[in-house]
């Protein structure tokens, strides 16, 4: 979905296209066959489109767990230590003795803390997804999509150079693709 | 998904298309009733502008009663939010299948009464322009909250709740706004083009994507347990008798999902049929609601017992003549509407036939609602008004012609922006819907090629 965008945005999100064959699966065990018999061939750069995320399809690619956990734990650590901070030095900023309560009293600013660990810890999820499905997005180029991926059917799209495309082609057909295209 | 014996095969396909079709050119009663949620809104603005002018005396605020139908709406809204998230979230974390049909809806429900619980606090604070002295900024005196108190806790919570809750919606929103994005056409394609981000199921969207929902579910359980806790400690940490309990916080989570269910039981029955999404949500989706409903409602009539309980127990006596005045003050009726709604209302839902039944359940859920309210007006304002510590100052407060005009007004924000939502964006998760569908599978076969 190329959307027009003032250039600098263009050039970030809209990358240059990658030449390649585009196969539609109907089923999900054929997809599974295709991405297998593609490994087996030495790919390891092709994208798998699907309407669904299935396991089946990330046990077939190997891939490793998403560093997205990173940011969370940063991020959690980051706004409990924020709120630690907020708490603490701004009563002791302005030292009022509230209560009879110790200027810096650890119970009550436990909840600010807790919140914000949380508050922080979403914020730098949603910012890992955005970052890394960004930068895969980047890595792969500009590839051929069919809106029929986010209804019902499966798709891979290899990237392939003129001389390697046949051989591709037949590969997707064999495991059974219903449709291949090259773009 | 669909019923056993159900004519209709659901697919993949079935599914995108049945809640694609959700959003077409709205109906004329689609407009009736967002014209008439616009209009209550206009009631609500329209007295506020009154209370602007002639100050908070209009709502009733009188000593010694100076919480009462706002901070009541603002529990009661805060309340309806967290069964959203208990849905979203936690049932995620217990991978129930079961939620998938029903959790977008009570999502969104969750962001909007979010958002209009949040104008009670700013509405009863009288001065709506200075509600940034809540925000710990650094102003020309050097002052800072005051973080002791639950009143900062309890902003920190909602805004969390608020935030976090939102950026969930949206996340699950978008693989769904995606597969809208490629059926549509004409401004809305252009619209879910630009809301989709780019998405296309790619294996690395996804890997990246259900990861961080994962965490996302997994930071909100805790969250949702304590957004409702602080507001709880909002009263608890007071010195009033009706308050001052230790029970509170557990005891607001399970009221708060218990009105939450209802209300969504109230939101998706209408729904179901207006969208013809019969196949995709069945009567087992409601028997599960039912069945929340039921536990918390248990859990709530439990609580109440175990207040009168500690209130005679205790051998306190300021406790005792606070919970007398309770049940059989000026206010019998508030407690008593409480008391059957959610004491004796759930126990209904044993009963197979009335958890199927979704009329029956439709009209349980809006007794639901309606003794939750009086639950948070029970414990709010009666307490306040009949404080035995100061008995020459017991009142009896009445709601005014304002109070209710601004509670009219804030269902009509709940409902214009619900209303909105469910044309213009999926109502039902798609993508969920489908994963728990047995996925298309067939050998690879030669015809195709």
């Amino acid at each position: 979905m190329a959307l027009p965008l003032p250039k600098p945005l263009n050039d970030l999100f809209n990358p240059p296209p990658t030449p390649g064959v585009l196969a539609v699966f109907p089923y999900l065990d054929a997809t599974i066959d295709a991405i297998k018999k593609l490994r087996g061939a030495g790919h390891t750069d092709f994208t798998v489109y699907s309407p669904i995320p299935r396991h089946e399809i990330e046990d077939a690619l190997g891939q490793a767990v998403s560093p997205v956990r990173m940011f969370t734990l940063v991020g959690g650590i980051a706004g409990c230590s924020i709120g630690a901070w907020l708490t603490l030095w701004m009563s002791a900023d302005w030292p009022i003795v509230v209560g009879g309560k110790p200027v810096g009293s650890i119970p009550p600013y436990v909840v600010i803390m807790f919140e914000m660990t949380i508050l922080f810890g979403a914020l730098s999820t949603i910012l890992g997804i955005l970052f890394n499905t960004m930068f895969a997005a980047r890595r792969a180029g500009t590839i051929l999509y069919d809106p029929r991926f986010t209804n019902d059917r499966f798709g891979i799209f290899v990237p392939a150079g003129s001389d390697k495309v046949a051989k591709v082609e037949s590969l997707l057909r064999d495991a059974g693709a219903e449709e291949v295209r090259r773009g | 998904m669909a019923e056993q014996g159900s004519p209709v095969r659901v697919t993949y396909d079935y599914v995108t298309r049945t809640i694609a079709r959700t959003l077409g050119t709205p109906s004329r009663g689609y407009f009736l009733l967002l014209g008439a949620a616009v209009a209550l809104l206009g009631v609500g603005i329209i007295t506020l502008l009154f209370l602007l002018r002639y100050g908070l005396g209009l709502a009733g605020y009188s000593h010694p009663v100076y919480w009462a139908v706002f901070i009541t709406c603002f529990v009661f809204w805060v309340g309806i939010a967290h069964s959203g998230t208990l849905i979203s979230a936690i049932l995620f974390l217990f991978r129930s299948g079961w939620r998938t049909a029903v959790y977008r809806t009570a999502e969104a429900m969750t962001v909007f009464a979010v958002m209009t619980a949040g104008l009670f606090p700013l509405i009863h604070i009288g001065r709506q322009w200075y509600f940034y002295w809540l925000i710990p900024y650094p102003n020309e005196r050097g002052l800072w909250p005051n973080f002791k108190s639950p009143l900062i806790w309890d902003e920190f919570a909602i805004g969390t709740y608020f935030t976090v809750s939102t950026l969930f919606l949206i996340m699950g929103l978008i693989p769904d706004i995606a597969a809208v994005r490629d059926l549509a056409t004409g401004w809305r394609k252009k619209l879910y083009a630009l809301t989709s981000i780019g998405w296309t199921g790619s294996n690395e969207q996804w890997r990246h994507y259900t990861r961080g929902y994962l965490y996302l579910a997994a930071l909100a359980t805790p969250l949702v347990l304590s957004v409702h806790s602080v507001v709880s400690w909002d009263f608890a940490m007071a010195l009033v008798p009706g308050w001052h309990a230790t029970i509170f916080a557990p005891y607001f989570v399970a009221g708060a999902i218990y009105s939450g269910c209802g209300m969504v039981i109230t939101l998706l029955t209408p729904i179901r049929k207006i969208f013809g999404l019969e196949e995709i949500i069945t009567v087992k989706h409601f028997e599960n609601l039912a069945k929340l409903c039921l536990l918390t409602g248990s859990i709530v009539g439990y609580a109440y017992a175990c207040e009168y309980f500690m209130a005679w127990y205790s051998g306190n006596p300021t406790e005792r003549a606070a919970f007398w005045y309770r049940a059989f003050g000026p206010y019998w009726w508030a407690t008593w509407t409480m008391i059957i709604c959610n004491g004796f209302l759930p126990l209904l839902l044993w009963f197979k036939k009335i958890r199927t039944n979704i009329t029956a359940l439709f009209v349980i859920s809006i007794f639901v609602n309606i003794g939750m309210w009086f639950e948070r007006y029970v414990i709010i304002v009666v307490s306040l008004a009949g404080e035995p510590y100061e008995p020459w100052a017991n009142a009896v407060y009445n709601p005014t012609w304002a109070d209710w005009g601004i509670m009219a007004g804030s269902f009509g924000w709940f409902f214009m922006w619900f209303l909105l939502f469910v044309k213009n964006f999926p109502a039902v998760s798609i993508s969920e819907v489908k994963e728990v569908l047995a996925p298309p599978r067939g050998k690879a076969s030669k015809a195709h090629v």
